[in-house]
């Protein structure tokens, strides 16, 4: 059966901004989609707000959209772009929810109307719908757990009575598990009940038996339109049921299940996907096994490519979703070649000869108040996979390309917050899922403690504890033979158990730098070895790798110029897909310029670590062991013209400095060094006289008090060489202040990160009040010219971590001038720092007076957003300039263009998990906790601020009661924010200092509210009584939007509880004056014009400026 | 060498070091046909699998023995595998259905492993090579050398004397199999397919060498032909085989998997041919050209019936999609059919049960027409 000619153009719908639950797995598989498609000559529209997508460039589509992902905004596109058809398979849970409110709304799915392909709107409900799909199962001879669906309280009270504690609580429609819990206890029950019901959008919940404890494991599948079924992969959780897959060590393949076992769950998954209909593409079908006498249940199936796919399409080479997408427009498995064989057909199951690894990384660190154990409600904000040829090796290698300061699994310094432990607090700290679990589980088993007692108290199978028992007995081995007993077989067996050099420097107290030159001096060194989908059955001409310690290496020779670009690792907050949108560029961009381009990462959700993304993969860690391996292996190879480290983010930029000086690409690592060196750069500032914040560095609290005695508070404190504003704080008095240093200098995560030290100093400075804060991305080649990217200019003030504040291009209350010293302040800087590609200048702009904050020569998280803004592909460009070309050059070659001319703005708005940490106060601050970021364009700075807020999901109100509570500070820009939504016809609620303060002014006042009684804080004793609370309006959804600015660093008080109240409620909350100020523009301008979509490329086609003449 | 140490060496010369598993060899010299197999799981089956007879079996898949052995999962009654090699030999097993562990097992059946091989580097050479003679064990290196160069491999040896049964036995109908009977001959017979056969009805399993007349005495409704070791034209126990093959052909209902569907193609005039390195895994993609559908199967053969040599009415059925190689044949006149591959599974997918269906459907067709016996 071949393309469906039916068809010209398709509708694929993104995923929107990464979430917990939703991360770059699905630009990966959308940008796979799109490049299918397009290639089978169809004409693809493309919906997604996130700017720092790849599927998003502009390239990759025919018509792209950066609008919100909502049933209104699609309709709109739909009804634009007439599509013959919606492909909602590839854009996760965010896709597959829209695609069923569109299917309700008659929009898509019924003649005249394009049909929905990859699922049927019916399928998605027999998978999504907990009761249907459980009643689905049952028919087709599956067992479930026993469970019952409610809708209120009273209805799951009568379910758990009757199935008994403990039981599971989902939520129907959500992803990644929110608002889902196992419930012990009835008062557990009646919390996780309540929870799940606010959380569905339904307002329906599961509730079923618990199954905690048992094996689980997922299937990847796909169907064609001719019947044909195929297993991708098998998985195995090393955590038991009762964590979230998602937040699990998973491992592929299955290891411990026998072949009868295998074939029975192979057999219900296809049964599975035909009962629940999903004509053609990927699901994924998980499972339960009771491992005391193997009881099969199964749990669920997503009717839909996922993450699980990402990591399945990695771990065995088999494109997911690319072949879903053809799948989709009528293909068979069997008409598909197998890309990496190219021999063979794609109806065929994968097989492995190595083991894959995937462990989670959080970001509890981030949220204190949460409790970092893991649920069934995924909380993980990315993960990074390892391929081994043995389980140890690949969970070391995996535990070491999460980059969370651990060496592997222990056997380095961090191992020493567990040695404090009795043994039986160890085992019962590693009997509950938490992050540390695989290091309790190996301290145990170096106690000696048995693998059996083990596994009874954790339910990890006994198999996985054996296996890293073998660390443990190699490690003690180790230990006593020491570095000059290595033999080259004791060094080889040491690798294959996946020890790195680091852990093994730590053990014999010596460096890394020593032990790398001593094994090498025996000869033993890594081979690398290739995914190929058939475990060396047929020849593969694929050249996607990993490291192992064997006999031989797989890697070709090649006579053209190499480039080794080292990627971004694990998604974490600060460093997540904009830096895999660089690094992919840069390959793009190097590829058309004739080099081969060699790709190093460990995340697997990315397009970076696609196969076809560069001419080579090596799927490796980000650590310097594992690059100077593949730097080596590439040298040895052919001509390594270079390594690029300043696209991936810090962590390929932490490694610079290590690297042979002379591949290092781009900026100088004493550039680098410059403008991280506190000294270095204050000196830097001085002689070029640009203004800093007065500021000072201090390794110690009377160092710190020094520096504040001279700069006065409040001061902003940071340690250094951190990301993402990791412990960042804004201090206002001396308490605060030796708080602040004692948590940094404490044993904390921070210390897993590096600790204090006369080379890792805190910097403080004075933190500049309302101050509107700037950013710029700029480029620079070796000729000395600067090109000026994007300037943007924050919505929230100085103060708010920039990742985490909204910012436009152009911007939107800078005056020129202002804006054209910014410029020259960022041209001159980059001459200083003798910039090679990219760099990002910070700075804070106080009643006129612009302050430099600090520099970074390396691609921002904002590039993609501002190439987006711009219509200049800046990591192209930057990729070449990094290589020797000059920008003159490049605007030559047509590369370089100048910058869309305006008569559009551009909005990125940060994206907060703040529903899954609902213990959290949502307010912004200079510790960065957005997990993702979305994109408005429109006519206006309203406009398109109105649309990043909907992307955000936090759609502002067109009308209804807008509740105000606001610090002084931000008093002013209250009321200028209620004047103006007064005349749209809102009405205001406010606590009485803000009462009082807009009725001053002649701003009417509809609801006056009563304080919350909070913690230890007397109640409202003034003329608040009888009134209501600004908490019980919003439970009882009489309030459209919430502002309310924080009050100084008390402890919980009023406002957390009105935050918390709008998170739990879902009522849009801005948490400052500034952004107030910016809704209420946005209202006024929404009440002016009328909605309007358009595409980049759209954009894209406008006048761009004049080249090198005034903006 | 260390005690525990040994060397894995091939007839072409190439060695592999690793540590030695299972049973200690005579004279610490294993020896064989070295061929692999790419299941992830069900290496118990595909060790106990008479047909890998005179073979020895390397896995991919690295980490091999991980949920031990059980007494349900043995396709015969003992290993016929020459020797094993592995990446990782497991020493802890994890099943709920585990009665032993895998090494324990080897050694209690006397078959000799070799483990911490790069297993993936001899895959790759294989592949390359061809299937090739080997030996290993804690003999020194010429002495496997030289063992290697003496083993014959399989090419025109008589491998399946040394797996089939003594004496004719009989398998009752297992829950639904009614009353047909069925004779299969036993080239090597996988318990699985005896499974699925007493499905359809009461079993007989008679010697490879049994004549057609002693077979058609039987009255039996339909016939099997087994899977089994080696060449299909050895001559021997195969040769007699196709002899009777000849004789049964038009007189009853016959349905043969692997080595007994090439020994249904030989006598219906098919030749056979050696493949570079065999179809030896659990991801077969083959065509029913009946239906266009693609099922994934479990295949172990290193021979093949070669395209375009049937002769009569038999026609292609199933092919490879991978190599093209003929997986299925069929003569309509005769009431014969085979496939290359394991429909049983056992280890593998279910995706070809269908085909003991269509066996019963035959002989059904058969008895109502009153056409075998």
């Amino acid at each position: 059966m071949p393309r469906r000619d039916d068809l010209e153009s398709i509708l694929l719908i993104g995923a929107g901004p990464i979430v917990i639950g939703q991360a770059c797995e699905f630009d990966y598989s959308g940008t796979q989609a799109c490049k299918v498609l397009r290639a089978e000559g169809y004409r693809v529209i493309l919906a997604n707000s996130n700017p720092a997508t790849i599927m998003t460039d502009p390239d990759f589509a025919d018509a792209t959209y950066v609008e919100p992902l909502d049933a209104d905004h699609l309709t709109s596109i739909i009804e634009r772009e007439s599509p013959d058809a919606v492909l909602p398979t590839l854009g996760g849970q965010t896709a597959l929810n829209l695609a069923m409110e569109l299917a309700e709304r008659k929009v898509v799915g019924v003649p005249g109307r394009p049909e929905l392909i990859g699922a049927n709107a019916e399928a998605i409900a027999t998978a999504e719908d907990r009761e249907r799909f459980k009643v689905a199962m049952q028919e087709i001879g599956l067992h479930v757990p026993p469970s019952a669906i409610a809708h209120s309280m009273d209805e799951a009270r009568q379910v758990v009575d009757r199935i008994g504690l403990p039981v599971v609580i989902r939520p129907a429609f959500i992803l990644g598990g929110r608002g889902t819990g196992i419930a012990t206890t009835p008062a557990e029950f009646d919390r996780l009940a309540a929870g799940g019901l606010a959380a569905s959008p339904i307002s329906e919940i599961l509730v079923e038996r618990s199954i905690a404890g048992w094996k689980e494991y997922e299937l990847e599948v796909m169907r064609d339109r001719a019947d044909n079924c195929v297993v991708v992969c098998s998985i195995e959780n090393l955590d038991p049921m009762g964590v979230h897959t998602g937040d699990s060590i998973t491992v592929a393949p299955a290891q411990t299940l026998t072949d009868v076992e295998y074939q029975a769950m192979r057999d219900a998954a296809f049964a599975c996907i035909r009962r629940v209909g999903v004509e053609t593409g990927g699901s994924n079908v998980q499972f339960a096994l009771d491992p005391a006498g193997g009881d099969m249940v199964i749990i669920e199936m997503n009717p839909r490519v996922s993450r699980s796919s990402a990591l399945a399409s990695k771990a065995t080479g088999f494109p997911i979703a690319k072949i879903a997408a053809r799948l989709a427009v009528g293909y068979t498995l069997d008409e598909i070649p197998n890309d990496i064989t190219r021999r063979t057909p794609a109806s065929f199951e994968p097989t492995v000869d190595y083991v894959v690894t995937k462990v989670p990384r959080w970001a509890f660190e981030k949220f204190p108040g949460s409790p970092a154990v893991l649920g069934t409600s995924m909380q993980s904000v990315g993960e990074a996979m390892a391929i081994g040829r043995t389980f140890p090796e690949s969970l070391q290698k995996a535990l070491r390309s999460l980059e969370h300061g651990r060496a592997g699994l222990n056997c380095d310094p961090a191992e020493a917050e567990l040695e404090a432990l009795g043994d039986d607090e160890l085992i019962r700290r590693a009997s509950v899922g938490t992050p540390d679990r695989p290091f309790q589980l190996e301290a145990a088993l170096r106690r000696g403690v048995d693998v059996d007692a083990l596994a009874a108290r954790t339910h990890v199978d006994p198999w996985f504890l054996d296996q890293i028992l073998r660390v443990v007995e190699e490690r003690a081995h180790l230990a006593e033979v020491g570095l000059a007993g290595m033999t080259p077989r004791g060094w080889r067996r040491a690798k294959q158990l996946g020890f790195s050099d680091a852990q093994l420097a730590w053990l014999w107290g010596t460096d890394a730098a020593e032990v790398r030159g001593q094994r090498l001096a025996a000869g033993v060194r890594p081979t690398f070895k290739t995914v190929d989908t058939c475990g060396g059955e047929f020849d593969a001409t694929t050249p996607y790798h990993y490291s192992t310690y064997e006999d031989e290496d797989e890697v070709v020779a090649s006579g053209r110029r190499k480039v080794l670009i080292l990627g971004s690792g694990p998604n974490r907050i600060g460093q997540g897909i904009e830096f895999d949108y660089c690094c992919v560029h840069a390959s793009f961009a190097l590829a058309d310029a004739g080099f081969e381009t060699v790709m190093l990462n460990c995340n697997p959700e990315t397009v970076s670590t696609d196969y076809d993304t560069s001419d080579r993969l090596y799927f490796e860690p980000l650590t310097l062991e594992d690059a100077l391996n593949v730097i080596e292996a590439e040298q040895r190879l052919g001509d390594l013209a270079g390594v690029v480290v300043a696209l991936g983010g810090q962590t390929p930029l932490k490694l610079a400095g290590a690297l042979p000086p002379g591949l290092v690409l781009g900026t100088s690592a004493a550039s680098i060094d410059a403008a991280e060196d506190r000294e270095l750069w204050s000196a830097l500032c001085a002689r070029l006289g640009i203004p800093q914040p007065p500021g000072g560095t201090a390794t110690t609290v009377e160092e710190a008090l020094e520096v504040v005695d001279r700069i006065g508070y409040p001061a902003l404190l940071r340690p250094s060489y951190v990301l993402g504003g990791r412990a960042m704080e804004i201090v206002d008095d001396e308490a605060g202040l030796r708080r602040a240093m004692a948590a940094l200098a404490g044993f904390g995560s921070l210390g897993r990160e590096g600790g204090l030290s006369a080379s890792r100093p805190v910097l403080i400075d004075r933190f500049l009040e309302d101050a509107t804060e700037v950013d710029v991305d700029a480029l620079r080649d070796h000729a000395g010219e600067v090109v000026i990217g994007g300037v943007m200019e924050h919505v929230e003030e100085a103060g708010v971590h920039s990742g985490d504040s909204a910012c436009s291009i152009p911007p939107h209350s800078l005056d020129a001038g202002t804006v054209a010293l910014i410029e020259d302040h960022t041209r001159r800087l980059a001459d200083a720092l003798d910039v090679r590609g990219l760099i990002n200048v910070q700075y804070a702009v106080q009643q006129g007076h612009v302050f430099v904050i600090e520099a970074n020569p390396r691609a921002s998280r904002t590039v993609p957003f501002v190439a987006k803004a711009t219509g200049v592909p800046l990591v192209k460009v930057a990729a070449r300039v990094m290589v020797g070309a000059t920008l003159a050059e490049l605007r030559d070659e047509g590369l370089l263009r100048p910058p869309l001319a305006g008569g559009h703005v551009a909005v990125k708005e940060a994206v907060l998990p703040f529903n899954r940490f609902p213990d959290v106060d949502t307010v912004l601050g200079p510790e960065m906790r957005s997990t993702g970021e979305v994109m408005g364009i429109d006519r206006t700075f309203g406009l398109a601020f109105g649309k990043a807020q909907a992307s955000a999901g936090d759609r502002l109100p067109d009308g209804g009661l807008v509740f105000l509570s606001l610090a002084d500070r931000d008093k002013p820009a209250g009321l200028r924010a209620a004047v103006q939504l007064v005349e749209l016809g809102f009405g205001i609620a406010a606590t009485r200092g803000t009462a009082d303060h807009l009725e001053r002014h002649g701003v009417p006042v509809a609801q006056r509210v009563a304080k919350v009684a909070g913690d230890g804080e007397p109640p409202d004793v003034d003329g608040g009584a009888g009134l209501p609370t600004a908490v019980d309006l919003i439970a009882d959804g009489k309030v459209a939007l919430v502002v309310n600015s924080p009050r100084g660093s008390g402890a919980r008080a009023d406002g957390a509880y009105i935050r918390r109240a709008a998170n739990v409620h879902r009522v849009p909350c801005l948490t400052t004056g500034a952004a107030a100020v910016a809704a209420a523009e946005s209202a006024v301008d929404r009440s002016r014009h009328d909605p309007r979509v358009r595409t980049l490329q759209e954009y894209h086609q406008g006048p761009r400026r004049v080249a090198g003449g005034p903006r | 060498m260390t005690p525990g140490e040994g060397l894995l060496v091939l007839a072409d010369g190439t060695t592999f070091a690793g540590e030695l598993v299972g049973a200690e060899p005579p004279g610490g010299v294993a020896s064989g046909e070295v061929v692999f197999n790419t299941v992830l799981a069900g290496y118990q089956e595909v060790l106990s699998d008479p047909s890998y007879a005179g073979q020895i079996v390397t896995f991919t898949y690295p980490h091999i023995g991980n949920y031990g052995v059980n007494g349900d999962d043995d396709e015969s009654r003992r290993p016929f595998a020459r020797g094993v090699v592995v990446r990782e030999m497991a020493r802890r097993r994890s099943s709920w259905r585990s009665t032993g562990d895998l090494d324990a097992y080897l050694r209690a059946h006397g078959v000799p492993g070799i483990a911490g091989v790069d297993t993936r580097r001899l895959t790759r050479h294989i592949r390359r090579a061809g299937a090739l003679p080997g030996a290993f064990g804690s003999a020194d290196e010429a002495t496997l050398a030289a063992a290697a160069a003496r083993e014959p491999g399989t090419a025109g040896v008589d491998l399946v004397a040394t797996v089939t049964c003594a004496a004719p036995y009989a398998v009752p109908a297992g829950p639904g199999g009614g009353d047909r009977r069925i004779v299969a001959y036993d080239l090597g017979i996988k318990r699985t397919i005896l499974r699925h056969l007493s499905g359809l009805g009461e079993v007989t399993v008679v010697p490879a060498a049994t004549p057609a007349d002693e077979v058609l005495a039987r009255r039996p409704d339909g016939v099997f032909l087994s899977n089994g070791p080696g060449d299909p034209a050895a001559g021997g126990a195969a040769a007699e085989a196709v002899e009777a093959v000849r004789g049964l052909l038009g007189q009853v209902p016959l349905f043969g998997i692997c080595l007994g569907h090439q020994l249904m193609a030989t006598a219906l005039g098919a030749t056979t041919v050696k493949l570079p390195f065999g179809h030896h895994g659990g991801n077969h993609p083959v065509r029913r050209l009946a239906t266009g559908q693609v099922e994934i199967t479990s295949q172990n053969h290193n021979y093949a019936v070669a395209e375009g040599t049937l002769g009569g009415d038999a026609e292609v059925t199933h092919v490879n999609l991978n190599d093209g190689v003929v997986e299925g044949i069929r003569s309509r006149d005769l009431r014969a059919f085979g496939v290359q591959y394991h429909p049983e599974a056992g280890p593998g997918p279910h995706d070809a049960a269908y085909l003991f269906d269509e066996f019963a459907a035959l002989v059904d067709a058969s008895r109502s027409t009153g056409a075998a016996r």
